[in-house]
């Protein structure tokens, strides 16, 4: 076990140094279900209240299938999102011990002193590991004290732990591909969305007796969620989605001990002599472009992937009479389709806001490696500099929102035979989602502009309007907690009305924001570590 | 002063509670190589950074190219290439295109220049820059520096990191680069037969503030010289003179180190005595360095 010498002492240096990282997932990712038991009880006491507001086809979507009505299994069903930030908040942290220590160097200096080979890798999967076996804990024991069963409780925490096993596994294994940690991280991003993405896809097909069910059957949270906490507590699910775990560690490390350290899987191959990038928009089309195609690539599967499933969503009302007649008041299945749709597209609008913040983000990364220096030594003045990220900052969420409403119009179109109307109606949904995805964005140039050393706090705007979005349907969150989200001032499109003056409104905050952003940037030293 | 490509005055910066700089003053003058030496932390690269408009002093005024620093920052830097002491390079972009980036956004690079430095200097452009040493990426920016047509070269510790053959290279590049082009250079540097090899002038600085300047032989001026005498008398009296440190008398030999300026006085002395023979070791710049690099206080 030489290979392993020295990870006690890497996984101290990793409790150090995420000594307020770590508590900053765990306990709000453990309490948000537990803080739930209670006022959905209330809010939905009968077993048919709850299958009713479980049946909504876009809830399927974004949460699974109600596996039965008792309060546990209610609760369990409703915070189906959770476990897909705890699985993000994993690989995150094993990227982030791994290759980004590797990238950096630091690893190197380490690597020299009385460290085993897989010791870096053996410390930063043990910490996520453990990190995921004290929030199921407390999942666990909060759920119990909520009066719920004892077995479910233990059985959600498992759940949620072997997601975040599982996902902690992923990240270690695209750490191992790639030299550099921000692809390490699209790529483990990106296999935790299509999971999410299969399962939303399986889910909402099997609920209207459609083909493609088994799609769920392919990913990894498809199998969490069949644990079915409080309902059959299985077991087995939890040993696929460990046995999987062990597999893909097993793969990590296969894959490390064939490679050198710092580099990739993949061979570095010769570039160019002479350049033909010449100015700050050159360069920043350099470093985004690889961020921008995987987004728009993203956006288009997942419009692909809600467009194909929309038509389903009004067959599924064709044998209730009671709801038929409720949502023909509401314009017929077309009015239902269209109220899944712009649910859809607010779940993309949030989702292209994360991006947004991501890509303006690019500008403190700049500056904290160095990298911003030699640029702004040149002509170009740092308002120009800056200029050239936000143009992707703010203009590649709406290449990503375009590709997704083109996508969506087509495969719903293509369904019903109206790609004519469709295409420009479902763009127009997914465009209008801007002004708040540009809010978001601008509060990242805010905090760069004027608090650069909290830049990363950015990212608890997308956090809370995501919080927000998945906890207002249907409950009794109060109406001015809401409006904190700009997505809620967002007209909902399709099927509603456009308002001009509240998208004024989102854009000028947005655009008044941004200045005072440039405004700190242009007066503040730079860089500043 | 028309005739200063740098000048600063009383430049004072905090970073909360550390004073980086303390009322610095540096004069550069047009044409000139310019060493900038001081201790590790003792504010080089701030005074480097305020030059180039990329952080703001507290107080005091600083010139560059007879314009402000802040104010007139992109204007400036049209005329100047700055050379950082840490280079981090884009990694997915390859060197040659790194280059060519900085010297485009500078205001234009010599193709020419860049294919004979890459030459001399012995670069592969077309590595990816994560697949770079230090070495090589100091070399990158190096040769986007010394490609571009620029007044005014501000180089960080260039030198970090390069081999001695690398050093020697970099040393002829930046003569001619002076001699040939009368460009203005400021070179921050710990590598002292580089400063003397290389520069007019230097300044050092040391905890914010600019402790000595002047050309090298005026700073020799400051140093002591080392002296062993047989004398043919007694030595008395020899240890109240002015300027005489560190007296130690064995069989007939004195040795002592004895100021520069007072060494007139000091050898009218011995030869009243009678002197068999003398050696005089003159001042090492490395001395003269560690002398002024100690904190206050402290004395050698």
């Amino acid at each position: 076990m030489k290979t392993l010498t020295g990870t006690g002492g890497l996984i101290r240096l990793i409790l150090r140094r995420d000594r307020f990282v770590l508590p900053l997932w765990i306990l709000p990712l453990a309490l948000i279900p537990v803080s739930y038991v209670k006022s959905f009880g209330e809010l939905f006491p009968t077993g048919e209240s709850r299958l009713r507001y479980a049946g909504n086809a876009g809830f399927v979507t974004l949460y699974g299938e109600l596996s039965g009505t008792s309060l546990g299994e209610f609760i369990t069903w409703r915070v189906g999102f959770v476990p897909v930030m705890v699985a993000l908040a994993s690989l995150l942290t094993v990227i982030r011990h791994t290759r980004v220590e590797e990238e950096t160097g630091r690893r190197e200096l380490l690597g020299s002193s009385v460290v085993g080979r897989h010791a870096g890798l053996a410390a930063a999967l043990l910490t996520t590991f453990a990190a995921n076996v004290l929030l199921a804990a407390l999942l666990a024991l909060g759920m119990y004290s909520q009066d719920l069963p004892m077995a479910g409780s233990v059985a959600i925490g498992l759940e949620f732990a072997c997601t975040g096993w599982l996902f902690a596994a992923v990240g270690a294994v695209t750490a191992q591909l790639t030299a550099s940690a921000g692809t390490a991280r699209g790529i483990a991003i990106s296999v935790l969305g299509a999971s999410y993405v299969l399962r939303a896809a399986g889910d909402t097909s099997a609920h209207s007796d459609g083909p493609l069910g088994w799609l769920s059957w392919l990913s990894p949270l498809g199998w969490a969620q069949r644990i079915q906490p409080y309902g059959d507590n299985r077991w087995w699910p939890a040993v696929l989605v460990l046995a999987a775990t062990v597999v893909l560690v097993a793969v990590a490390i296969y894959l490390s001990v064939r490679r050198d350290l710092g580099a990739g899987l993949l061979p570095d191959r010769l570039g160019p002599a002479d350049g033909e990038v010449g100015s700050p928009l050159g360069l920043a089309w350099r470093l985004h472009r690889g961020l921008l195609v995987s987004w728009v690539t993203g956006f288009a599967l997942l419009g692909l992937l809600f467009g194909g499933v929309a038509e389903g969503v009004g067959d599924l009302m064709k044998d209730d009479k009671d709801v038929q007649e409720m949502f023909a008041r509401l314009g017929g299945s077309a009015g239902l389709i269209d109220s899944f749709l712009a649910g859809v597209m607010t779940i993309i609008g949030l989702i292209a806001s994360a991006y947004a913040v991501q890509a303006t983000l690019r500008l403190r990364a700049e500056e904290t490696s160095g990298r911003a220096e030699p640029v702004l030594a040149t002509a170009s003045g740092r308002l120009r500099w800056a200029a050239s990220h936000l143009v992707f900052g703010l203009l590649g969420p709406a290449a990503a929102l375009l590709a997704a409403g083109l996508t969506e119009g087509l495969a719903y179109g293509l369904a019903v035979g109206e790609v004519g109307k469709q295409v420009p109606r479902l763009i127009g949904a997914a465009l209008i989602q801007l002004p708040a995805v540009w809010i978001l964005a601008a509060i990242a140039i805010v905090l760069f502009g004027l608090f650069p050393r909290l830049t990363p706090a950015a990212w608890a705007a997308p956090a809370i309007c995501i919080l927000i979005g998945l906890s207002s349907a249907g409950t009794n969150v109060a109406e001015w907690v809401r409006d904190i989200s700009p997505f809620n001032h967002l007209p909902r499109l399709p099927g509603g009305t456009a308002s001009a003056g509240s998208l004024v409104a989102l854009i000028a905050i947005a655009v008044v924001l941004g200045l005072i952003g440039l405004i700190g940037l242009r007066r503040r030293d730079l860089p500043v570590g | 002063m028309a005739d200063a490509a740098i000048s600063t005055h009383g430049l004072v910066k905090t970073f909360g509670r550390t004073r980086a700089l303390d009322g610095l003053d540096l004069t550069v003058r047009t044409g000139e190589v310019h060493g900038f030496l001081g201790p590790n932390g003792a504010g080089k690269t701030t005074t480097i950074r305020i030059l180039l408009g990329m952080t703001r002093a507290d107080s005091g005024t600083a010139k560059l190219l007879d314009g402000d620093p802040w104010s007139d920052a992109t204007e400036l830097h049209r005329r100047l290439a700055y050379v950082p002491g840490d280079v981090t390079l884009w990694p997915n972009l390859s060197g040659g295109e790194a280059i060519d980036l900085l010297g485009r956004m500078r205001g234009g690079l010599d193709k020419k220049r860049k294919a004979e430095l890459l030459e001399r200097f012995d670069l592969d452009p077309r590595k990816k820059a994560r697949a770079y040493s230090k070495g090589n990426r100091q070399k990158v920016a190096l040769v986007a520096a010394l490609a571009s047509d620029v007044e005014l070269l501000l180089l960080d510790e260039p030198t970090s990191g390069l081999d001695p053959l690398m050093e020697e290279v970099f040393r002829e590049v930046v003569q001619e680069v002076s001699d040939r082009d009368g460009r203005t250079v400021l070179l921050s540097s710990h590598i002292l037969s580089e400063v003397e090899a290389l520069c007019d002038r230097v300044t050092i600085i040391r905890a914010g503030r600019a402790v000595e300047s002047g050309t090298l032989s005026e700073l020799r001026h400051l140093t002591r010289t080392s002296i062993k005498a047989e004398l043919v008398g007694p030595s008395n009296g020899l240890a109240e003179l002015t300027g005489v440190h560190d007296l130690r008398v064995e069989d007939g030999q004195v040795r002592f180190d004895v100021d520069t300026d007072e060494i007139n006085a000091v050898l009218r002395r011995l030869t009243e005595v009678g002197v068999r023979s003398l050696v005089s070791q003159p001042p090492s710049l490395e001395e003269l360095f560690l002398r002024l690099y100690e904190p206050e206080g402290s004395s050698r």
